[in-house]
């Protein structure tokens, strides 16, 4: 009989175990320091065990590939590595910004930075499992942390609300989503990612209870990255979080989402292929349409980003679309890349005030320019980013999107999503205009703390160096694609 | 320092940007100042390439810079000149420092920022005409939108915000389906040969299948269409020219719109040269052309607004060139990218002319005016010239380069030059009509009583301009000259067998006997 845990699995638990007992210990950071600011840097230390565990990871991918552990039951691959550095960038991120927010809106307690840990280490569990059960346990861990925190600034209604809608709408594709699981443990017997693969291959393709399966599975998954038509809960609830929260929903809980669906639609789906290629083209473009025509009456920052980030969705699900090595490499790009310039937009919204309420609105932004010359230019980056514009980081995104789809033939999705971009200009630039050309407006404060101020210019950086050289980001995405793919 | 002539002469107006942003916003004429030094630079960087340049043995691109830069694109930083782009780029080089030194009193506001975001634009239409890797063309192509975005944006007239996002999306619009035949054809080219690569001499070497070729260039086309801009894609143009302020619209005339032309004879027909030539292409492209000449100049006629009927005109105008290119023989050719130069020339002219009158009285209708002959004699003598030239007057660049076109056009299809011929009557009816009614005359209005005449600078903003158009109206011989060789490379795309069939030398042929008999 093999031993319940071997040096093996423990080495491919690490960032799951380091993430949770930092968590742990974050708990009681604000009790052991005396200190309010204690639980952030215990986070940040946190975040720098996972990122050195990753490191390690990667540096055993790239000498001996990727490996099983646990009974099988979790992975380490160029993938798993891959979301792992995402997440924890992201994590750090989020931190950096919530420091100053949350003590402005007087709920800087140290639960809210364990939750994070604790919902990061749900989402390197995403990317990291090879199982259903392992999958669905990670999915609801990072699940749950969102739905508390969501809600964490417990006097304001909005707040309530937004956390309430989330977890209702959360719970329902949850239930969906192990309806899925539970089909697919019923045709192979197994809930492990190979043998179902094994299982479904075997099957005739259109055998409804395989069409029922992919179905139920993606409609839970389709919540969770917010496609239409499942995108309901999005605007309301980036609008009512915590704006450092919402920034990590956006960003990091998408892209763990994102991992999940690709390893379900990349291992055990994958002979089903032209099955669900038609299913997600039609979802992608019908997630492009709603979010970028929605998008263009936002007056709400934050509502606006939400609807971008449902057209962005759309985006990456195109590279999925496309079915090859390109398309899979535009994911990742895309999620990298969209990781940075939404986040540095996040972090400018964070720190935006009017008489001690944060200030959301895309007047509040009026005439910026002649105020913080230095935060215009780098909102007039991240937003020409966003919208997809060369020489910035959010080029490449499309770039590699549309050239997946030209491979595979796919015309008609490419020059739709390629007009698209059009629209999305549209309303990116109603907000560069309130930067830059309207000076009559009553501005809002703009106070960052350091933290935010450093995570502004990181993504503005970023995005402008990605989009300038992008040579070492395309190689870290090229090694991420799954190789399950045929 | 030859071998890299090229980015310096697109990197200088760059510097000059980033010197500008350490300058504190006040000090508005130190701003000023560096600004027209760092253009002014930027026009003497560039000169030598007018003498360096080799035109008689060799028909290559010259001064090329080549260097990796995203190898797992195969894009790289491929710059390099031929003819065309050399002459493009001195007219970017005049027209861009040219409509800097005309903003010196006309822009008050925000000093610091228009003069930034106008060395940028500058760099960027640089570059553009340097770019021989898609990739990288199309990159300066897409972020030359930004600044003159902002430029109309923020010191346009009293509709500047609506005139800037059309003129973006408009061109947006167009750029992203550029994107995708350009990804179309690398991809084609990729699957061809293995490498993924952007050069254009790559990609010239790709087998694609009529159908698809149709489809590409159309991708191309549009965008390029709308930049031109063409019939039925240039509504953009009368708004964001009316709403720029002068030297937007000086640019915005004399160089951006240069670029449609210089994206169809550089990419367009070169490299999908069966979809160029096929008749229903041909036969398209030059039905547009004719009403764009015919629309344009008859929507002119109507015009009240001073600005909006010079916009119109550019619409005619640039019909000439696409009608002339797309008779696909040397004459038609050369005669469309002189045409190109000479509209960047006597265009910018005539806005600069509006925008010393409207600088003084703020309107822009033409029944505001009325004999200011009376009152500024200089000025007078310039619009007229201006307008001559515009015109097409003999002895001014406008004759020479609709002359060349109708010879080319002749050629192709006589039916196409009689209605050609008809925009030049009508353009000369409008010209003439709207000097009629702004110059000669009494003088009505009295609120035209105060104003002044052309000052010194003001001159010498015009001047080169004008001594430009006598120069080609009088002796185009060495435009003609740098045009050959380039234009007979794209002949030779299209219709190999052209110069043979009708017994002309080859161009390309004399340049190798040249540089054998230099070996020799």
């Amino acid at each position: 009989m093999t031993p319940l845990f071997t040096a093996a699995d423990f080495f491919t638990l690490k960032p799951a175990i380091a993430l949770c007992s930092v968590g742990c210990i974050v708990l009681f950071a604000e009790w052991a320091f005396r200190s309010r600011g204690a639980a952030a840097w215990v986070a940040l230390f946190g975040e720098l065990l996972t990122a050195y565990a990753l490191w390690v990871h990667s540096a055993d991918v790239a000498a001996n590939g990727p490996r099983f552990a646990l009974s099988n039951s979790m992975t380490i691959d160029g993938f798993s590595v891959f979301f792992g550095y995402i997440f924890v960038v992201s994590a750090i991120l989020a931190i950096i910004i919530s420091a100053r927010y949350m003590e402005d809106e007087k709920s800087n307690r140290s639960e809210f930075y364990a939750l994070m840990l604790f919902a990061q280490a749900g989402m390197t569990v995403m990317a990291q499992g090879y199982d259903l059960v392992t999958l669905f346990i990670g999915l609801e861990l990072m699940a749950l942390s969102f739905y508390v925190m969501v809600g964490f600034l417990r006097d304001e209604l909005r707040s309530n609300e937004a956390a309430m809608k989330y977890l209702i709408l959360g719970a329902l594709s949850s239930g969906f989503l192990a309806y899925g699981f539970s089909i697919l443990y019923g045709i192979s017997g197994s809930t492990n990612l190979s043998e179902i693969a094994d299982a479904v291959a075997s099957r005739d393709l259109h055998d409804p209870i395989l069409i029922l399966a992919m179905v139920t599975t993606s409609v839970g998954l389709f919540f969770k990255i917010s496609v239409v038509p499942f995108h309901m809960w999005a605007p309301d609830v980036y609008e009512g979080a915590p704006t450092p929260v919402t920034a990590y929903i956006s960003v990091a809980s998408k892209a763990a989402s994102f991992a999940l669906l690709m390893r379900i639609f990349l291992v055990p789906l994958v002979s089903a292929q032209e099955v669900w290629i038609p299913l997600l083209g039609g979802v992608a473009l019908a997630t492009m349409t709603l979010g970028n025509i929605a998008a263009i009456t936002q007056n709400n920052l934050k509502r606006l980003l939400a609807y971008s980030s449902i057209s962005h969705a759309g985006y990456i699900l195109l590279g999925l679309v496309a079915g090859n090595e390109t398309g899979l490499k535009g994911v990742s790009v895309y999620i990298l890349v969209y990781m940075f310039m939404n986040f540095g937009v996040f972090a400018l919204i964070a720190a935006m005030r009017r008489d001690g309420h944060a200030a959301e609105d895309i007047d509040d932004l009026g005439g910026l320019m002649g105020r913080h010359p230095g935060y215009a230019i780098l909102m007039l980056i991240l937003l020409l980013s966003l919208a997809g514009i060369p020489p910035t980081a959010g080029f490449y995104g499309k770039y590699f999107i549309f050239l997946g789809l030209l491979q595979a033939g796919q015309y008609f999705l490419a020059i739709v999503a390629a007009l698209y971009v059009a629209v999305a200009t549209y309303y990116y630039f109603r907000i560069i205009r309130a930067i830059f050309l309207s000076d009559g407006l009553e501005p809002a404060t703009i106070a960052p703390g350091l933290g935010t101020k450093l995570a502004l210019v990181a993504s503005g950086v970023f995005t402008l160096v990605i989009g300038l050289y992008p040579e070492p980001f395309i190689n870290m995405a090229t090694n991420s694609i799954l190789l399950a793919l045929r | 320092m030859k071998e890299h002539i090229l980015s310096i002469v697109w990197l200088t107006p760059l510097v000059g940007m980033f010197i500008l942003l350490l300058l504190p916003k006040e000090a508005k004429n130190l701003i000023r100042l560096v600004a027209n030094v760092a253009a002014f630079v930027g026009f003497l960087v560039s000169l030598p390439l007018v003498f360096w340049f080799d035109n008689a043995s060799t028909a290559e691109y010259q001064f090329v810079e080549r260097m990796s830069w995203i190898p797992s694109l195969g894009a790289e930083y491929y710059m390099g000149i031929d003819g065309i782009s050399l002459l493009l780029i001195m007219l970017t080089t005049v027209v861009g420092f040219l409509s800097i030194l005309s903003s010196w009193t006309a822009i008050d506001n925000r000093v610091k920022e228009y003069y930034s975001f106008f060395l940028f634009l500058q760099a960027a239409m640089l570059a553009v005409f340097m770019a021989l890797d898609l990739f990288l063309f199309y990159v300066f192509w897409e972020i030359m939108l930004v600044p003159m975005y902002f430029i109309i944006g923020i010191w346009g007239h009293a509709r500047r915000l609506y005139a800037a996002i059309k003129f973006f999306l408009y061109t947006l619009a167009g750029s992203v389906l550029l994107l995708l035949a350009m990804l179309a054809l690398y991809f084609k080219h990729a699957e061809q040969f293995g490498v993924y690569s952007f050069a254009i001499e790559d990609l010239m070497r790709t087998q694609v299948p009529l159908d698809m070729q149709i489809w590409m260039f159309w991708g191309f086309f549009i965008a390029f269409a709308i930049k031109v801009p063409m019939f039925p894609l240039h509504t953009w143009l009368p708004d964001a020219h009316t709403e720029a302020p002068t030297a937007g619209s000086v640019i915005l005339a004399g160089v951006l719109l240069k670029m449609g032309i210089y994206g169809m004879v550089r990419f367009s027909i070169p490299l999908l040269p069966e979809a160029a030539s096929d008749p229903s292409t041909v036969q398209l492209i030059a039905a547009l052309s004719i009403i764009g000449i015919v629309y344009g100049a008859l929507v002119s006629l109507m015009q009240k607004n001073w600005k909006k009927l010079i916009a119109y005109s550019s619409v005619s105008h640039l019909g000439f060139c696409t009608l002339g290119i797309i008779a696909l023989n040397p004459n038609g050719i050369a005669g469309g990218i002189l045409q190109g130069i000479n509209h960047g020339l006597s265009t910018p002219l005539l806005f600069l002319v509006i925008g010393i009158v409207y600088e003084q009285r703020h309107a822009l209708e033409i029944a505001d005016y009325g004999g200011l002959a009376n009152r500024m004699p200089v000025y007078t003598v310039i619009f007229l010239i201006s307008m001559l030239a515009s015109m097409g007057m003999p002895g001014l660049n406008g004759f020479i380069g609709e002359f060349t076109i109708l010879r080319g056009v002749f050629e192709h299809d006589p039916m196409w030059a009689a209605f050609a011929v008809l925009g030049i009557v009508l353009g000369a009816a409008y010209l003439l009509w709207l000097f009629q009614r702004t110059m000669l005359g009494p003088l009505t209005n009295p609120k035209n009583e105060t104003l002044r005449d052309m000052n010194p600078r003001e001159i010498c903003v015009m001047l080169p301009l004008i001594a430009w158009c006598f120069w080609i109206g009088l002796y185009p011989k060495q435009h003609f000259e740098i045009l050959d060789k380039p234009v007979a490379r794209i002949v030779e795309r299209v219709d190999p067998e052209y110069y043979s069939r009708n017994g002309i030398p080859n161009p390309l042929n004399e340049g190798a006997q040249v540089a054998k008999l230099v070996q020799d």
